[in-house]
């Protein structure tokens, strides 16, 4: 069976992207930017990954979640490849991703820019508060509660969120 | 550089990041407090997660049986290829600050520089954990000055856990046998020096605190020779894989 066209090619991307992010439910890895390339040849399915964190934990449960969901459409011949070059950033989010996290409670990335650099006792990165959208927010830590997240509290509504911070 | 040369320098790599990132792990759910507990948890995580990366690639190139899980939980101290100063202990929290500052201030230079190795998976591996290492380098720096800079009782201690560590630090300078054969692979530790030199002083004149330039520099981790506190902390680390080899859960 040849299968390298472009619709099996859409309909293997569609499939992938009912897997979610199991630490951030409400994003798949598609919105995530980790999904770098799918290819199909010869009944063959391979497709790219990259980690978001190198210690990140949902990494192994990323890759069983996918195989497991194209095993259930019958694509049994599945090799998944991690990259690590280019390194992810929050850039490659999509812009229905960061819809969604908002939607979700989780201020999104802001494009990645000066705060992404060692300067110390930098300005904070003006976050906007994803329950009222005041711009009146502190950083309490810049680490959260998983890797990707820092931690805010917003001074207006004072309820704290998390920020999926830019990397 | 010849394979056994090649694997030994990635497993420093590999030694330095779990070997730090295990001694961060045992300050998890004893921080002094919750946002700090969890920072220096997701470094032990970052660490760690590099550290994988680097026992695949030295397992893919040394074949055979050899494991990522085997490189880890299957050599003893003197296998063990890590710097001394990540295998120091915690103590209280500005030592935890200052070793884990004089090490990020370390690699954040030496990533910098691997992303140009010719061998590409290395590059790889630097480029992902470059941008990692520069939030733990701002982290720890901006600790390092903020207790330095601090109380009396702060300073004090800092200038404590300053005379602990600082005899560890020429270590990194120092190449072992399989560095220096890695010419086009390896980094050259004296591109590193004046860059880590530069950024370490800048941080501690802003913390207020002074290396004494005398100091003796202790050497030996690359080349497997250990402070006693290495052995207690892979009996922690290995004591489940060494009572029940290749458990799994």
């Amino acid at each position: 069976m040849v299968i390298n066209n472009d619709m099996s090619i859409r309909r293997i991307w569609s499939l992938i992207e009912q897997v979610n992010d199991p630490e951030v439910p409400v994003l798949s890895v598609v919105d995530l930017g980790i999904i770098r390339d799918v290819r199909a040849a010869e009944g063959e399915i391979e497709i790219t990954l990259t980690p978001t964190y190198s210690g990140c934990p949902a990494m192994d449960v990323i890759r069983m979640n996918i195989r497991m969901v194209l095993l259930e459409h019958g694509y049994n011949n599945i090799t998944l490849t991690t990259v690590l070059s280019p390194a992810w950033t929050t850039d490659w989010m999509s812009e229905q991703g960061k819809e969604k996290l908002k939607a979700y409670g989780i201020a999104p990335p802001l494009p990645v820019q000066q705060f992404c650099r060692p300067d110390l006792f930098g300005q904070e990165e003006a976050i906007g508060c994803p329950h009222c959208h005041s711009y009146h927010t502190t950083r309490i830590s810049e680490f959260g509660s998983t890797a990707c997240k820092a931690l805010y509290r917003c001074e207006d509504c004072k309820e704290p969120f998390d920020y999926f911070k830019c990397h | 550089m010849d394979r056994n040369s090649h694997i030994n320098y990635i497993l420093q790599l590999a030694d330095n990041a779990l070997v730090l990132g295990h001694r961060n792990s045992e300050w998890t759910g004893h921080g002094p407090i919750l946002e700090q507990d969890i920072a220096l948890s997701n470094i032990a995580l970052d660490l760690i997660g590099q550290a994988r990366y680097l026992y695949q690639y030295a397992a893919k190139l040394a074949a055979g049986e050899v494991t990522e899980d085997t490189l880890a939980y299957g050599r003893d101290a003197w296998d063990f290829r890590n710097c001394l100063l990540v295998e120091q202990t915690n103590g209280d929290w500005g030592k935890t600050i200052l070793r884990q500052f004089l090490f990020s201030a370390w690699q954040y230079f030496f990533y910098e520089q691997l992303q140009q190795s010719r061998d590409s998976e290395l590059a790889a591996i630097a480029e992902k954990a470059y941008k990692e290492v520069v939030y733990h380098l701002r982290w720890s720096s901006e600790w390092v000055i903020r207790l330095g800079d601090g109380t009396t009782e702060s300073h004090q201690r800092m200038e404590k856990a300053l005379e602990l560590l600082w005899k560890f630090t020429g270590e990194f300078f120092v190449p072992a046998g399989y560095e220096k054969e890695g010419i086009g692979i390896a980094v050259d530790p004296a591109v590193i020096r004046p860059l880590w030199e530069d950024k370490v002083n800048e941080v501690l004149a802003e913390a207020g605190l002074r290396a004494n330039p005398e100091t003796w520099m202790q050497t030996g981790g690359k080349e497997g020779r250990h402070t006693e506190e290495l052995g207690y902390l892979l009996a922690e680390m290995q004591f489940l894989q060494r009572a029940y080899p290749g458990c799994e859960w």
